[in-house]
């Protein structure tokens, strides 16, 4: 056996599906959590449930077809798709099991408690509420509902991805024995929560939309008598193609073998627990389902039904209070962002620091007399977004614009292909993405063209150009002048846009070719010096790790000697505690009210520490399969920023998780420490640094926070 | 502040480099861009570059044109290389592109492009300068040739072009169907042949040289690399150079391409070019090799800013061509002598002619370089003299002249020995331009009378007086020597001079004055 296949055994490695199910019961547990806000709790539960969905599309999809295809090949745990498959359903059965439990036992009685009333089945309406919605589905829903029988003579009809429907077996009012279906969908115009009078004082009571139609269902189908109905709901393979995150030659094999392949086959199917038998079975065949493929549910079908009680009125108290990024303090309003710049490197923390100044930066550009070009990066952006706006506007006042639109955003391409339609209009030079990779990594390049010379003015980041989630996701950014930051932007650009082979990196790691080496160089690099006894440290955060080699070198590090922290939100196919193998490895996890999007990396190099951050997970896919970019915090103010943020987060004991040996998650446990909870910590110190910041002290000094050893 | 933009049209690789040029800041390169795009061996093989190649070719220059655009780029300079100039159509596809994209290709003859090579190293100063102080190889290693040229004591001595390109012995190696193993040894095989010649001619074995200067595209990129090199970036010792070859060809193809970082179609070329400069540097020896991966582009800019005075000269390039020029003469055997004479002549009539001749420096330097030149082809033939030199001049490169000055210069060797041949007489078989034709016939004019006034090869006039009175060219004897000799050739040379000048030349003793 080879020393490097030593720590490439599958039995070292989680299988990613499964882990990325306890991610999401990570954010399960918050919801679970009674000492988060209640209604963050609804919030909580509903991602939970939208997050499933998409995971179900996406990835169970992908496990299916590859069970389909024969495809033989075992993932990083040495599983195969049909092994893998399997275990993914035995765990989302239980999940949704759990889910449910949380809703029924902890969420409803406290929304009681404060106040809120769910009228659980029509039947429990009292008579004047009986007419309210009687009449209210009269008015409102009867006119828009589509009902459909099924007969020999009609075919079963298409249900909808994602929706909500009523089934129903419905028998001929003229006699005859035969059952026939019957469905409608609950039309997603109208609101689920309806609202219904009361006699209960300081109390809201709600009914679901899908008990108002079910209630009268008899008037959608006159001829009929309702036999048995209820509501179910089916989720099918997304018709995209193949999850990017699948091998290439799995890509291969699925066309080779399934050229006829159905797109848009169901693979779920959610229907009220005590539904009917028969209506199942009918679902089942006609959906063409195993009995595994049914969820059975006890409670709502679609808990993101939840983010509409969240967003009812009146329960402020039991939010959240809202946040308000902060001002970056070096980058005032109004302040001439490029001679800001100059006088020193820039970092950026969204969301307690506003994404404003980016925008600014774009805008300021478009319009300044001296900048030559402007070009970015584009993945996601919102719609109506300031950013479009303002490139639009540069490439009309005769700028250079080169804007690369990545089309293959998951679920965003049509919205995508609107605004691009809309630069090229403009004037901008609109490059869709490179063939084959996705473009992943966030670069704003602006060339300025002043007395001295042409300036580059570069902006990086980890997270999306998008006002919107730059709001909720938490990432970090970089602005500066640094001539080799700002010649390798030029050659990014350059070989995004075609003009010119991608050449040798001054300071950015690019990825799919050069990144990886860089991050495994730098892994080895602290495995030398832990071999020669001196302190070896690596903290990673990050998104997701599944990387084989990544993980692999980790293990070898960490058996070495090298300490190794990792922040790790979602998917970790790394496992800790492995003797001989990860002892020194140490995995959190943090769940908050901000998505945690950043990935920081950091290499203690024999005392001479190294920060990067980076738009790439420590994902095959961000590391081979994307244009990804890595970049070094140069600055000494920066590094001690970037390298605060770490030290908070690993300090964490509210929010925070660690992974355990035997592959579950546990919180931190307090034991009687000072709570930290990085999060707010970091709301609070942008508030205090923005303030500082505007009494005219620009200097922003980083003082360490003292340890406190409360992680272990 | 001014930008500039250099393009080279490479036969296997497009180029541009953006520079800016400030007062404060000196030059300095603002952008490059590359782009592999092989015309070599369409055009090699065919004499054409197909429509499809064309198409990418323009398109490729757009892109170029849009990025300077951007940059505001007020000037560019455009260099077409072998690839081009081995299409048989270059008229048309130079006017094609320049329609197509808006840009005018300029192409090289191959020592004008070596020149601009070695501009191109020479940029680095000091250190260049330090590295031919002794002597030193430069290998200009190309897709359609390599160019060997000999520093000796901080001189060129002399360039020679192999037809050894690494496109074309790729070409040659896959028809002959060899396998990577044994592509080795053919390779040797085919490089040592052409060596042989030039090591006899330049490198007798006492005179192996001290440094390699390397021009190329593959190589250069390791020795930029700060884990070769060391503290010394760009340099290696050779003895690290065979190691780090020997490592390499323990690789197959793919990686190869994977250590260093390159497609892998590029791969083979990458390893052609290693083997190639292994054998070049066993054979001329050289204690350490400098690759420096500097670009055509850099050559250009050189040029550009050598033209607007916008760097201090450390390298005199004049003094390069001169000694080449000697170099060539020694060859054949000229007497040295004999030359400075005619040289120290010449040149004196043309200064004192200067404000009738109306020519400059560079005129003065052709003239010069005839001068030097002049009977080198007596080695050849002591009868068609005239016939010879001109052919030895046309087919010798020199580093730093253009084709049409040494062909000026060819010409004037020609007509100091054979009769004069008027505009209308040459145009049928010659390139020269009418503005070149004038440039050759007033320099013949001079060089004849030079010629004549040193008939007996004895110096007497070497170190006369010469006065422009009027319409006269005084030449003032000072001794009493016997010059009947240069008498009778005299007359009939100073009529083609007054033909030219409307001046006459007339010796005079000092003593009658």
């Amino acid at each position: 056996m080879k020393e490097s296949s030593k720590y490439t055994n599958p039995e070292y490695f989680t299988n990613r599906e499964l882990s990325w199910l306890l991610f999401n019961r990570r954010i399960l547990g918050e919801a679970k959590d009674v000492k988060t806000p209640f209604m963050e709790r609804l919030k909580f539960l509903s991602i939970t449930s939208s997050n499933l969905d998409e995971f179900f599309m996406v990835r169970v999809a992908s496990l299916k077809d590859m069970v389909n295809a024969g495809y033989r090949k075992k993932d990083i745990a040495g599983m195969t798709a049909k092994q893998q498959l399997t275990a993914v359903m035995a765990d989302t059965h239980d999940f949704v099991k759990e889910q449910y439990n949380v809703y029924e036992k902890q969420l409803l009685p406290g929304l009681e408690e404060n106040g809120l009333h769910i009228i659980r089945n029509h039947e429990d309406l009292t008579s004047n509420q009986g007419k309210y919605v009687d009449h209210y589905f009269m008015e409102e829903v009867y006119p828009v509902l589509t009902p459909m029988a099924v007969d020999s003579s009609r075919p079963f009809p298409l249900i909808r991805n994602k929706t909500l429907n009523l089934g129903a077996l419905v028998k001929k009012k003229t006699g005859g024995k035969e059952l026939e279906f019957a469905t409608v969908q609950v039309p997603s115009v109208l609101p689920r929560v309806v609202v219904v009078p009361g006699d209960v004082e300081n109390q809201i009571q709600v009914i679901f939309l899908e008990e108002i139609i079910e209630r009268n269902m008899g008037k959608l189908f006159l001829n009929y008598d309702i036999v048995s109905s209820g509501p179910f709901r089916i989720m099918r393979n997304a018709d995209f193609s193949i999850d990017e995150d699948e091998a290439e030659d799995l890509l291969k094999e699925i066309e080779k073998q399934l050229k006829q392949r159905q797109r848009g086959q169901a693979i779920r199917l959610e229907v009220e627990k005590g539904m009917n038998k028969q209506l199942i079975d009918v679902l089942m065949k006609e959906l063409d389902l195993e009995k595994e493929d049914v969820y059975p549910i006890a409670g709502p079908l679609d808990l993101t039904v939840l983010m509409k009680l969240y967003g009812m009125e009146g329960f402020e108290h039991l939010k959240e209070p809202g946040y308000t990024p902060e001002a970056v303090p070096e980058l005032p309003e109004g302040c001439d962002i490029f001679s800001q710049i100059k006088k020193g490197d820039i970092f950026l923390h969204h969301p307690y620091q506003s994404f404003a100044p980016v925008v600014a930066f774009i805008r300021r550009a478009a319009v300044d007399p001296d900048v030559l070009a402007i070009k970015q990066t584009l993945y996601r952006v919102s719609g109506n977004s300031p950013i479009i706006a303002a490139l639009a506007q540069a490439a009309e006042n005769g700028k250079q614009v080169t804007v690369l639109v990545e089309l293959k955003a998951r679920f965003d391409e049509e919205h995508n292909i609107i605004w691009a339609k809309k630069l090229e209009q403009a004037g901008c030079h609109v490059i869709y993405g490179l063939v084959g990779l996705k473009t992943h990594c966030k670069i704003t390049l602006v060339v300025r063209r002043e007395e001295e010379g042409i300036c580059r003015y570069v902006h990086l980041g980890t997270g999306n150009y998008n006002d919107s989630t730059a709001k909720l996701y938490t990432d970090v950014g970089l602005l500066t002048c640094n001539e080799q930051i700002g010649e390798d932007a030029t050659a990014v650009f350059n070989m995004l846009s075609g003009y010119s082979e991608p050449r040798s990196w001054n300071q950015l790691s690019v990825a799919p070719l050069w990144l990886k080496d860089k991050l495994l160089y730098m892994i080895r690099r602290e495995m030398r010096e832990a071999k020669e006894n001196r302190p070896a440290h690596i903290i990673g955060k990050m998104n997701s790790l599944c990387d084989p080699d990544v993980i692999a070198a980790l293990y070898e590090a960490s058996a070495a000697g090298v300490k190794i922290d990792l922040i790790v939100r979602g998917i970790c196919c790394l496992k800790v505690g492995i003797p001989g193998i990860s002892e020194n490895i140490c995995v959190h996890s943090i769940v908050g009210n901000f998505l945690e999007h950043a990935r920081i990396f950091y290499f203690e190099n024999a005392g001479n520490y190294e920060i990067y951050c980076a738009s790439a997970d420590w994902m095959p896919r961000n590391l081979e399969r994307r244009v990804e970019i890595m970049f070094p915090l140069e600055s000494e103010k920066c590094k001690a920023a970037a390298m605060h943020i770490l030290e908070v987060q690993m300090r964490d004991n509210t929010k925070s998780y660690l992974l355990k040996a035997d592959g579950h998650y546990e919180k931190v446990n307090r034991r009687g420490m000072e709570a930290v909870m990085a999060q707010a910590q970091f709301c609070k110190e942008a508030k205090q640094d923005a303030g500082a910041g505007q009494k005219g002290g620009n200097d922003r000094v980083f003082v360490p926070r003292e340890h406190v050893n409360s992680v272990e | 502040m001014k930008t500039f933009a250099a393009i080279d049209v490479g036969s296997y690789e497009l180029e541009m480099k953006l520079f800016e040029y400030s007062a404060k800041r000196g030059i300095k390169e603002i952008d490059d861009l590359k782009k592999r795009l092989d015309l070599g061996t369409e055009a090699y093989l065919t004499g054409r570059l197909s429509p499809e190649k064309i198409d990418d070719l323009c398109e490729r220059l757009s892109d170029f044109a849009k990025v300077m655009k951007t940059y505001q780029v007020e000037e560019y300079v455009a260099y077409g290389t072998s690839a081009i100039r081995d299409t048989k159509n270059t008229r048309i596809l130079l006017d094609l592109i320049k329609q197509r994209t808006g840009i005018s290709i300029t192409v090289l003859s191959n020592s004008e492009q070596r020149f601009v090579d070695l501009k191109s190293v020479a940029s680095m100063k000091e250190t260049f300068q330090e590295t031919i102080s002794k002597s030193a190889l430069v290998i200009d290693i190309g897709g359609g040739s390599i160019q060997l040229s000999l520093f000796r004591e901080g001189r060129l001595r002399a360039t020679q072009n192999l037809k050894l390109g690494v496109l074309r012995l790729r070409e040659r190696l896959l028809r002959l169907n060899a396998g990577i193993t044994k592509m080795e040894g053919l390779i040797e095989e085919i490089v040592l042949a052409q060596m042989d010649v030039f090591c006899k001619l330049y490198l007798p074995e006492k005179e192996k040289v001290e440094n390699i200067i390397l021009i190329d595209d593959y190589l250069a990129g390791i020795f930029r690399n700060p884990a070769v090199t060391h503290d010394h970036p760009g340099f290696l010792p050779t003895k690290e150079m065979e190691k780090l070859m020997g490592d390499m060809e323990e690789k197959n193809l793919p990686e190869m391409a994977r250590a260093l970082e390159i497609p892998q179609d590029q791969a083979l070329l990458f390893f052609i070019n290693a083997v190639m400069v292994r054998v070049l540097v066993r054979t001329v020896g050289g204690k350490k090799i400098w690759a420096p991966g500097m670009t055509l582009c850099d050559g250009i800019m050189y040029e550009y800013a050598q033209k607007h005075k916008l760097i201090s000269e450390s390298h005199d390039f004049e003094a390069d061509i001169l000694s080449s020029a000697y170099h060539i003469s020694k060859r054949y055997m000229g007497s040295k002598k004999r030359g400075e004479t005619l040289e120290a002549i010449a040149l004196n009539i043309y200064d004192t002619m200067k404000k009738v001749h109306g020519l400059g420096k560079r005129e003065r330097l052709l003239l010069q370089l005839s001068a030097i030149l002049h009977d080198c082809g007596k080695y050849i033939s002591m009868v068609n003299l005239g016939e010879c030199s001109y052919n030895i001049v046309m087919s010798t490169e020199i580093l730093g002249l253009s084709h049409l000055e040494r062909e000026i210069i060819a010409y004037v060797v020609r007509f100091n020995h054979t009769p004069f041949q008027y505009f209308h007489e040459l145009e049928r078989t010659t390139t020269l331009t009418e503005e070149a034709y004038l440039i050759v016939t007033k320099l013949t004019a001079i060089l004849r009378v030079a010629n004549a006034l040193d008939r007996s090869h004895k110096q007497k006039f070497k170190d006369v007086k010469m006065q422009r009175k009027d319409n006269r060219l005084v030449i003032i004897l000072d001794s009493d020597e016997d010059i009947t000799l240069e008498k009778g050739l005299f007359k009939n040379r100073a009529a083609f001079f007054e033909e030219v000048f409307s001046v006459k030349p007339v010796i005079r003793r000092k003593d009658r004055l």
